[in-house]
């Protein structure tokens, strides 16, 4: 009798390591999937057109990329919980109006203010989707489709009460400077993105509080059931999204030296994009910042590509949707697959 | 008065109470809010909103969401452009232009049903798709010859009255909807499937059928509404009615619909309908751009289900208060 229990224990046991190892495999196979497609649509661009594949076409496409990355780096965060973050576009466009506007106002003040200033931006409209979301008891996709109006509201309102557009010879050379430098022969700002990237990976992989972000996503009530608390790790999730935003948005004002009202509208789609791309479950509680990065460089890459082949860029949005409905459909997929291996394997053993 | 006060104290008093608030607001700030112009102004300019609220109502009811209907809207517009410019018959580019809806709805609706996939996400990425696709359709141009034939459906009004043509068309369908939600079989079904998913499929409901159709009909209203919207502005761009979403969700939450499925009533969404109507108009007659009017709906559709959780929770705290003090009393 006791030698049966003992033995179904150990096949559980089993059955659950190979579980655990199946979902990491998963993973890899998604990134390393991704990894294939974003060298097969190099190959097929870099044979009808050889300009595509130079180091200096390479640096551009990761120019374009390393916003977006930085926004999907937070939006994985807000994801891994089982949540969505809509409003980064208006973050991003808040945060890069006010920066600009800041500068053109203070045109002698310390560029670390300036920097500190948005950041700083981002951060507190981050917290404030977070209090509606984990504290107001809000279902994210309400809140953030709330703040994502609002705060686009209040560039506008601020817009109104300056000058609609601020210029590249508004704002102080060294602020540009930040999207122009290259540190050992590397733009800064994809350098800025890779530290990021690098920081918050390592933080999701290693970090007590990363593993818990994945447990929260995975299974809310046991998440709430071991301890975990819950409610200020959807918060953190919220907020680190929207400081984030805050560098993003800074970096944006930098990179396109012209701002208006109307920046960075709409870049939530894209930045979703990426992350289910990536491979970031949106169920939640799977996903890594790499896959994240991945799909944001992928993304990039097929809309320099585009670009080079001469289609039209109003092919860009369709792409975009097409992306995010394939991503879920081929996760769906996956997680189908993945259910019937295991059953397969809890019979035999 | 304990009459007076719990009928207050229901959703649908709060709203009324709004509406009111919100119509003298509107009287205050401008001396033409209260002309007959207005007032055909106001609910035109609301139509398309109502009118694809309508099914939205009966998808959040039923524990889903449906983020796509202006881009439906959008994709139909130009595809409805496109086909007058190319030299087909209206009433065929109309047709086509509901056909596009109907795949449009089919392809949410199956993604949600046969994959199992959160609406959520789907109604994103279609949100971006069908906008897309727009784009792909007209790039940045728009259609604008269109005959007055058709143009009368949006710009016209019934004979004798202020109300616009496609006032009819709302009026007929919400008293279809009304009828379906609160009078049918498939209205309490579609409450049960919000309440307990599980238990309605056990008790006989064919789930994925029902929440195939709702996708398919919000949809299909959508392109009509695409229609409405094509007439009034005598306008085909791919841009039509971008961000129409935040109204369209706002005045169904607004209007008590829960965000979770399973309560709300027609005539709640009805109120905040006019509600929103009216703000939005009364922010028009002060010359408050449309971006920052976006802002105030933005604001209203947090509030709309945050006042009610923050309520809920004050009310918790004074009852647990009052129980201490009544404790502390006996002893």
């Amino acid at each position: 009798m006791t030698t049966t229990s003992q033995e179904v224990e150990r096949a559980k046991q089993r059955s659950q390591v190979g579980q655990a190892r199946l979902l990491g495999l998963v993973s890899r196979v998604r990134e390393l999937g991704l990894l294939i497609v974003l060298l097969f649509i190099i190959f097929i661009v870099g044979i009808q057109v050889p300009r595509f594949l130079s180091i200096d076409n390479f640096e551009q496409i990761l120019l374009s990329v390393a916003i977006l990355a930085i926004v999907a780096v937070g939006e994985t965060l807000v994801v891994l919980t089982r949540n969505v973050d809509l409003s980064v576009g208006s973050m991003v466009g808040v945060t890069a109006f006010v920066t600009a506007y800041f500068f053109k106002q203070l045109p002698n003040v310390n560029l670390l203010l300036g920097i500190l200033l948005g950041c700083a931006l981002g951060l507190v409209l981050g917290i404030i989707n977070g209090l509606i979301v984990s504290f107001g008891r809000v279902p994210a996709i309400v809140a953030t489709l709330g703040t994502l109006y609002v705060y686009r509201g209040l560039v506008f309102v601020t817009a109104a009460n300056t000058t609609s557009q601020i210029n590249a010879s508004d704002v102080p050379t060294d602020y540009l400077a930040l999207a122009t430098t290259q540190i050992f022969g590397i733009p800064a700002l994809i350098l800025i993105a890779a530290v990021i990237a690098i920081i918050i990976g390592y933080f999701l992989h290693a970090s007590h509080s990363g593993r818990q972000l994945y447990a929260v996503g995975s299974n809310p009530e046991a998440a709430d059931m071991i301890g975990i608390r819950r409610n200020w790790l959807v918060f953190g999730a919220f907020a680190a999204s929207g400081l984030l935003c805050g560098l993003a948005g800074v970096l944006w004002g930098a990179r396109f030296a012209t701002v208006d009202a109307t920046n960075a509208t709409g870049l939530e789609l894209q930045v979703i994009a990426a992350v289910v791309v990536g491979g970031v479950n949106i169920f939640g509680g799977s996903g890594t910042i790499l896959g994240a990065v991945l799909g944001a460089v992928v993304l990039g890459t097929l809309q320099n590509a585009l670009n080079i082949l001469n289609i039209s860029q109003f092919w860009l949005q369709a792409i975009y949707g097409a992306a995010i409905i394939g991503a879920v459909v081929l996760d769906a997929f996956i997680t189908r697959w993945l259910q019937r291996t295991i059953l397969f394997r809890r019979k035999k053993a | 008065m304990k009459r007076l006060k719990s009928l207050l104290i229901t959703w649908e008093g709060l709203l009324v109470l709004l509406l009111l608030i919100s119509v003298v607001m509107g009287s205050v700030l401008s001396p033409f809010f209260m002309s007959g112009f207005n007032f055909y102004a106001l609910t035109s300019n609301i139509m398309e909103i109502a009118i694809m609220a309508l099914p939205m109502t009966l998808i959040i009811i039923a524990g889903e969401i449906d983020l796509s209907v202006a881009s439906v809207l959008g994709l139909t517009s130009v595809v409805l452009g496109l086909l007058w410019e190319r030299g087909y018959p209206m009433w065929f580019a109309i047709g086509v232009a509901l056909l596009v809806g109907l795949v449009a709805g089919c392809l949410n609706g199956l993604l949600v049903t046969k994959l199992a996939l959160p609406s959520l996400v789907v109604t994103i990425g279609t949100l971006a798709l069908y906008r897309g696709l727009a784009y792909v359709v007209l790039g940045d141009q728009a259609v604008s010859n269109f005959p007055s034939s058709f143009t009368s459906l949006g710009f016209g009004t019934i004979p004798g009255t202020e109300i616009p043509w496609s006032g009819l068309i709302l009026a007929i369908l919400v008293l279809i909807f009304v009828v379906v939600l609160h009078f049918s079989r498939l209205g309490r079904q579609l409450y049960a499937i919000g309440n307990n998913k599980e238990a309605a499929r056990f008790s006989g409901v064919n789930v994925s059928r029902v929440k195939l159709m709702l996708f398919i009909l919000s949809s299909v209203i959508a392109a009509l509404a695409g229609v409405i919207f094509t007439a009034r502005f005598s306008s085909a761009r791919p841009d039509n009615a971008l961000g129409f979403e935040l109204y369209v969700v706002t005045v169904v939450l607004l209007g008590g619909v829960n965000i979770f499925g399973g309560r709300g009533s027609l005539l709640g969404v009805m109120l905040a309908i006019f509600i929103v109507a009216v703000l939005q108009n009364a922010l028009g007659l002060v010359n408050i751009s449309g971006d920052i009017q976006s802002l105030t709906i933005g604001l209203l559709l947090i509030l709309s289900v945050l006042g009610p959780n923050i309520a809920r929770r004050i009310q918790v705290v004074i009852t647990r208060w009052r129980l201490v003090a009544g404790s502390s009393k006996q002893v």
